[in-house]
């Protein structure tokens, strides 16, 4: 929408634009890399540790939800199923000490495994039956972590012990989850570029018409739950090991799902940096909230109010709305795009 | 075994008659304003508490304070509507709705847990404790009375819907809301109405709920709002007719796998909306859909 780059038409500071792009992505990446060692407490730290891994999950969320455009509120199961894929692991394997990180890969492999059974039901359906049907598979798992035995019921999986100092505990982490969050945008602004990307967006404007240009949306939409599930599961295995514990309730958790669509809403819906910027900023409020308000009920009920506001008020997102905003100030009112000239009405004056 | 497995068909068919009342509330608004209203479940825990309190603090029977739940619930509903669904346009629609009702739910239930707190309550009185023997089985009077009112009150739906000249808008607004509005019928105000409707059900299914489940609390309304949108799905998004029939199957399938594993009882309960989306994307009795989009 606010992309006025085409090919054909540059204007005067594209360049400058584009240099300035990188210089600011680098400095981010930079700032994002030396974060721990300016603020080495472990306070400020731990906020970089949840703000990351929920970087990671909002844009694994939006490349399948925000491209596609079908809401999934069930991405916690992939969460839920990555820490008790590790918890489990780790535990039955009697993996110990840095060698549980080594198992990362397989709450990958496990997010995708159930992502594709998972899709093949819930794929066949459109709006809101799908996003219903995420609902109920979501509270599937959660009951089935209750009821297994190998889940430990309600008390849930523990984490194997690690002997590191406190006051560095924290940057390991810190760093894993700077990688993931750094390689799920990466692949989301790939995807984006790519044919894949495009498929993905023919679905979410009309899948109808998209099937019928030849796109196979079954696949494309199965292959981009599969990877986003994946990396949410990966997010829920750092985070579980992080935590060092998870119970049904908090690896299965509803407001997980909400406040990741509400991150990817705030940001824009479908644009890169957008669910990255949410996270950034919903993230480290309710880190805040939670941690001030020790009842928890407060932090719930200005969670949905937030939602409600920015809903109502900034439906498309800050991304796609301050995007526009550029725009408008760069052509100083002048429209973006000249419409093009009135070739009918002119011949027909011609004619005449 | 036998005697066990009767009384559990016996009790799925009353709960389940009270889950219809529910879910006929939920796909009603479904099939007029093309939302699913999430915060239902919370709505009927908020229902169950507001005759909690009419109980504990005045003294008022649990039926009799359903002459003034109900109409506050169906205000609650067209304030909601009013206020944040109405302004919602354009392409995300469908999403937008769904999360504004979440929204909504979250905020209802962060206020209950203010207010309440997170220990459980129940409903009581006189027909809560004693039961009645009928055919050799020992059923609580609130079994039946909730379902006799929860059958009053779908018998009242249908009539509304099928026997007035407002029922026939709302139906119309179903079928097709801009040719209903090209007739001059008041589609805002249909829609307003049928929320507050679909919301004013909450409060009985709320009371008999809180009567009948042994004990609720704030996080209850996810149980419950799970269960519905299953059963709603299960009948066909907008079926009133398929929303009663799947809360009654439904249920009765929960209760009797209920008397040989309590623990999976509700795990079968989705694994049977799953199977049936399997074979019917669009449930029992749902429309198959022309062009969705």
């Amino acid at each position: 929408m606010s992309h006025a780059a085409t090919p054909g038409r540059r204007w005067p500071g594209q360049r400058l634009t584009r240099g300035a792009r990188a210089a600011g992505l680098t400095a981010l990446l930079a700032a994002a890399v030396a974060f721990p060692l300016i603020f080495p407490n472990p306070v400020a730290t731990n906020y970089g540790v949840f703000t990351l891994i929920f970087v990671a999950v909002a844009s694994a969320w939006n490349v399948f939800s925000g491209y596609s455009g079908y809401i999934s509120l069930g991405h916690a199961v992939f969460f839920g199923s990555g820490a008790y894929t590790l918890g489990i692991a780790a535990r039955d394997w009697h993996v110990s000490g840095t060698a549980v990180f080594a198992l990362l890969p397989l709450t990958a492999v496990a997010g995708a495994l159930i992502a594709v059974p998972f899709g093949l039901v819930a794929l066949r359906v459109r709006r809101h039956t799908f996003i219903v049907i995420t609902i109920a598979v979501f509270f599937i798992f959660q009951l089935m972590a209750y009821n297994f035995s190998f889940t430990g019921g309600s008390i849930g999986v523990s984490a194997p012990f690690l002997p590191w100092q406190a006051a560095t505990y924290n940057n390991p982490f810190y760093y894993i989850a700077l990688g993931c969050a750094v390689g799920m945008i990466a692949i989301a602004w790939l995807i984006r570029r790519s044919r894949f990307g495009l498929q993905l967006r023919a679905i979410r404007d009309d899948e109808d018409r998209a099937r019928g240009l030849g796109v196979r949306a079954m696949r494309v939409k199965l292959i981009a739950f599969a990877l986003s599930g994946a990396v949410t599961a990966v997010a829920g295995g750092v985070w579980f090991f992080y935590l060092t514990q998870v119970e049904p309730p908090s690896g299965f958790d509803p407001l997980f799902d909400l406040s990741v669509v509400l991150m990817a809403f705030l940001g824009g819906l479908g644009t890169v940096a957008g669910p990255v910027l949410g996270a950034l900023i919903i993230e480290p409020g309710q880190l805040y909230l939670t941690a001030t308000f020790t009842s928890g009920y407060l932090s719930e009920i200005l969670l949905g109010v937030v939602f409600l506001v920015v809903v109502l008020f900034m439906p498309r997102g800050i991304i796609p709305t301050g995007g526009e905003w550029v725009t408008k100030l760069r052509t100083r009112g002048r429209p973006a795009i000249t419409p093009p000239a009135p070739v009918q009405a002119e011949k027909a004056e011609a004619k005449r | 075994m036998a005697r066990q497995i009767y009384q559990a068909i016996a009790d799925g068919i009353l709960v389940g008659g009270v889950y219809a009342l529910m879910a006929v509330g939920l796909t009603l608004i479904f099939g007029v304003l093309d939302i699913i209203n999430i915060a239902q479940g919370i709505l009927v825990i908020l229902g169950a508490y507001l005759s909690y309190e009419l109980a504990a603090r005045l003294h008022i029977d649990l039926f009799i304070g359903l002459l003034v739940t109900v109409p506050a619930m169906f205000v609650i509903g067209v304030v909601i509507q009013w206020a944040f669904i109405r302004p919602l346009r354009g392409r995300e629609r469908t999403s937008m709705t769904l999360l504004v009702t979440y929204a909504i739910a979250l905020i209802v239930e962060g206020l209950l847990y203010q207010l309440f707190g997170p220990s459980y309550k129940q409903l009581n009185a006189w027909y809560v404790t004693s039961s009645v023997h009928v055919f050799g089985f020992y059923l609580p009077y609130i079994y039946l009375f909730g379902f006799v009112l929860a059958l009053a009150l779908v018998a009242a739906l249908y009539m509304l819907l099928y026997r007035t000249r407002f029922g026939r808008s709302v139906r119309a607004t179903m079928q097709d809301e801009t040719a209903a509005r090209l007739i001059g019928i008041d589609t805002n105000r249909v829609a307003a109405i049928t929320f507050g409707i679909g919301v004013a059900v909450t409060a009985a299914g709320g009371m008999v709920y809180g009567a009948t489940s042994g004990g609720f609390n704030p996080n209850s309304g996810y149980d419950l709002i799970s269960r519905l949108l299953a059963i709603i799905i299960l009948g066909g998004l907008g079926s009133i007719g398929g929303a009663m029939v799947a809360a009654v199957f439904m249920l009765t399938l929960e209760s009797l796998v209920d008397v040989w594993s309590p623990e999976w009882a509700i795990v079968v309960f989705y694994a049977a909306l799953v199977l049936v989306l399997v074979v019917r994307p669009s449930g029992f009795f749902g429309r198959q859909p022309v062009r969705a989009q």
